[in-house]
């Protein structure tokens, strides 16, 4: 059965009382928002990953497919969101399947908060769902202990305060498509620059009524780096080494099988 | 009688209680980081000490320009005629406490003496006052920086509680980790063999040589644009001082603001 | 008399038994300030074309109790600078008796020159770094507006730990956070000062404020402002966040299926 292992579970607690710590989960310290404007909805990511002061991906995904047109924005643990996500959305798509219907941005919504509900906040996933369904347009946030939230406009991570002073400050009813990308954008650009934990690109996903998604991978780039200014190649031997052993392709053969293919050799044995 | 008042209610009381704890001597709230990195090269004739200008306090940006990097025993508030550097990166207001202490004890020097004091005796002086703070320290990374008797460059590298050691170049502050080996790679040239001059152990390492003024600010600019890549706390700004025999020259360059 | 001279002239222990020293004790241990009580939320400002303005709400919360509607967290020294106080209340009076006393020292001086609050600032931020340093920390973030020696405006932060830094605009508290990324982007480094406006830098504050005041559950929408220009110093108390907009409330219904 599948689920979480927990064998390791009393030798960890006692080597962590013993002052053992805790391994560091790769963090998305990060601003992520969302918006609803008149026809659809928007939401918008940076693409830094962190590990403690320590940036760990540059140019990380943080926007998740669960459905055609429902994605979804994590922030916290980086292993939590990508796995939950992951999860909702086979079911989503099993759901959707076995009731022959487009699944539903409230049904996502709702599995999510029940999934991390039972795992009182242990699994670290905050999340933006957003998309478009046969009832209309949602947006929802969802806290990694279960609660959640539906709003015209969201933040979430650690540069939500940011993000969410330029929504607080230029946001007004009835946006269109273009002004409520730009919103978006704008917002997460406040996270890049004012919080440490946020960086480098935004990445936007439109989705939108009767249209298919939008995947704007780095929509905007505004902290592209500058050119090295001395060259740092090595000559070939400036690495010292004490011995020297070459493997000929001769010898792998005594290693290795090799069997020749017949047919095709780019097309795999279920292809007809 | 005797008796009677010997059972005095006062007598074991002391009158108040010890269960709370005083906040006396708890150094916990006493000390924040404000991020940041600095290094310090020299060369032949002059010695480079740069900072970022970056100011932070958890996931803030405090200000985008807050210098590192001072003159020391200047005349006036900017620093000219100043002969040494000092660059400070840890807890910002201990830095600059001991900037404007050290600055005190140059200055008071030179009207004492009726000469420059010279970068040896002021290292020697600053570890002085790092260690008189031994039990609550300056929680600062220092390195000093200065041209010796025979006019090369010098550099003295510190911990908080005024262990010191001169060098050719080091790093000290958040991003050290990342820039430190760098330094030992190319400047010092570790880890790196001269292409065929022998076989195994016979194999000849490559010999550090003074490097160019340009070279060296090339290395502390490539440096510096490394670490902002991959530290949140390093950014904004580089803030770069040369010290030469002609005095002290001061070089800004914008880093990503991210 | 005995050969015991420290107990000459004291009550005899055989007669009222030992001599209870705890009536000499007049305090106990001697303590510290481990948190504020009564504390002000952010204090914001920002530099414009010949001057700066600055802003801080009028409450004073006792935890989350809006325990006092009508503090006012921004002080004038003189005609020289303006200082706004966040944290704790106490403190902040405090600090206003020694700035008084100071402000009167000087008026009745006769080397005849003025504190600037760059002057002011140093002041300041050396007796938060010397409180910090005796364990006894005032518990303030304070901002100080003003102009420097040569006349240019000037806006510069401490902290109680003494650490200062200095900005275009600063902002503390929850200001940190929600504030200086609003003015960071109306405002950014490649505009000069110059550039900015009296009333630009005004309604800046008052759109910060609004924000404040949506965001910060320790803020009010009564609010001072003071304006420091070469002309001298202006300070409007008892203003009142303008142009609030709760109409989207209206639209939200519950947090996930409810629609009524």
């Amino acid at each position: 059965m599948g689920g979480f292992d927990f064998s390791n579970y009393n030798r960890n607690a006692a080597l962590h009382a013993k002052g053992a710590p805790l391994p560091k989960a790769t963090s998305t310290g990060t601003t992520i928002v969302g918006c609803i404007y008149d026809n659809g909805v928007v939401i918008a990511a940076d693409t830094r990953a962190t590990s403690g002061p320590i940036v760990a991906d540059k140019n990380c995904e943080k926007l998740h497919y669960i459905a055609p047109k429902i994605w979804c924005a994590g922030a916290g643990t980086a292993a939590d969101t990508e796995f939950t996500t992951a999860l909702i959305s086979s079911n989503i798509e099993l759901h959707s399947l076995s009731t022959g219907r487009p699944p539903r941005v409230i049904t996502c919504m709702t599995m999510l908060k029940q999934h991390l509900f039972r795992y009182q906040g242990h699994i670290g996933a905050y999340l933006v769902v957003a998309g478009v369904d046969p009832t209309g347009v949602g947006l929802y946030t969802v806290h990694a202990h279960g609660s959640t939230d539906k709003l015209p406009y969201v933040t979430m991570g650690s540069g939500s305060l940011a993000a969410m002073s330029v929504f607080e400050s230029t946001w007004k009813p009835n946006l269109n498509k273009e002004e409520a990308i730009a919103l978006a954008s704008e917002a997460i650009k406040a996270g890049i620059f004012n919080d440490l934990g946020s960086g480098s690109n935004v990445d936007v996903c439109v989705i939108e009524k009767d249209k298919p998604t939008q995947l704007l991978r780095n929509f905007e780039k505004p902290n592209e780096r500058g050119r090295k200014e001395r060259d740092y190649r090595f000559p070939k031997g400036t690495t010292a080494y004490l011995n020297e052993k070459v493997f000929t392709k001769e010898d792998l053969r005594k290693y290795v099988t090799v069997e020749e293919i017949s047919g095709d050799p780019n097309l795999m044995e279920v292809d007809p | 009688m005797t008796s009677l008042l010997s059972h005095n209610p006062h007598t074991n009381s002391i009158g108040y209680s010890f269960a709370q704890p005083t906040n006396a001597g708890n150094t916990e709230h006493s000390y924040t980081d404000n991020g940041g990195s600095v290094l310090g090269i020299t060369g032949k004739d002059f010695a480079v000490l740069a900072g970022d200008t970056r100011s932070t306090s958890g996931y803030n940006i405090n200000s985008r320009y807050v210098p590192k990097v001072f003159k020391i025993g200047g005349e006036d508030e900017t620093g000219k005629d100043a002969h040494i550097l000092l660059s400070v990166v840890g807890f910002a207001a201990d830095g600059l406490a001991l900037k404007e202490r050290l600055d005190a004890v140059v200055k008071m020097y030179k009207y004492q003496h009726g000469k420059p004091m010279g970068v040896r005796a002021c290292a020697q002086r600053l570890s002085t006052i790092l260690y008189q703070k031994r039990f609550f320290p300056y929680y600062v990374q220092a390195i000093l920086a200065g041209l010796d008797e025979e006019g090369k460059g010098a550099l003295y590298g510190y911990d908080p509680v005024g262990s010191y050691e001169r060098e050719q170049c080091r790093s000290a502050g958040a991003a050290s980790s990342l820039i430190m080996p760098f330094l030992d790679n190319q400047v010092n040239l570790k880890n790196q063999y001269i292409p065929g001059s022998g076989e195994g152990h016979a194999l000849a390492a490559r010999k550090p040589e003074p490097m160019s003024r340009e070279t060296v600010e090339q290395l502390v600019r490539d440096a510096f644009t490394s670490a902002v890549e991959r530290h949140i706390e390093v950014g904004d700004g580089l803030q770069m001082l040369v010290i030469t025999a002609n005095g002290i020259e001061e070089i800004y360059h914008p880093l990503k603001k991210d | 008399m005995n050969h015991f001279p420290g107990t000459w002239g004291r009550p005899r222990d055989d007669v009222y038994g030992p001599y209870d020293s705890s009536y000499l004790q007049t305090t106990g241990p001697k303590t510290h300030t481990q948190s504020p009580a009564v504390t002000g939320t952010s204090v914001i400002a920002v530099k414009f074309k010949g001057g700066v303005a600055i802003a801080a709400d009028n409450l004073a919360s006792y935890g989350s109790l809006a325990r006092f509607t009508d503090v006012k967290r921004l002080r004038k020294f003189g005609d020289a600078a303006v200082i706004g106080f966040s944290g704790d209340v106490s403190d902040m009076q405090y600090i206003d008796r020694l700035l008084e006393s100071i402000d009167i020292r000087e008026n009745y001086s006769a080397h005849g020159n003025q504190l600037n609050a760059k002057n002011l600032h140093t002041y300041l931020s050396k007796v938060l770094y010397k409180r910090r340093s005796d364990f006894n920390p005032l518990w303030n973030h304070i901002l100080v507006a003003g102009f420097d020696s040569e006349k240019k405006p000037f806006l510069s932060s401490a902290d109680l730990l003494g650490t200062t830094f200095s900005a275009p605009h600063l902002a503390t508290g929850f200001g940190a956070h929600l504030a200086i990324p609003i003015l960071r982007r109306l405002f950014p480094e490649e505009r000069s000062i110059e550039e900015i406006s009296k009333e630009e830098a005004v309604s800046a504050l008052k759109d910060c404020l609004k924000v404040l005041w949506y965001r910060d559950a320790r803020s009010m929408d009564k609010y001072s402002l003071a304006l420091i220009t070469q002309d001298g110093i202006e300070v409007h108390e008892d203003q009142q966040i303008e142009a609030q907009n709760w109409a989207f409330a209206e639209s939200i219904k519950g947090y996930g299926a409810q629609t009524v």
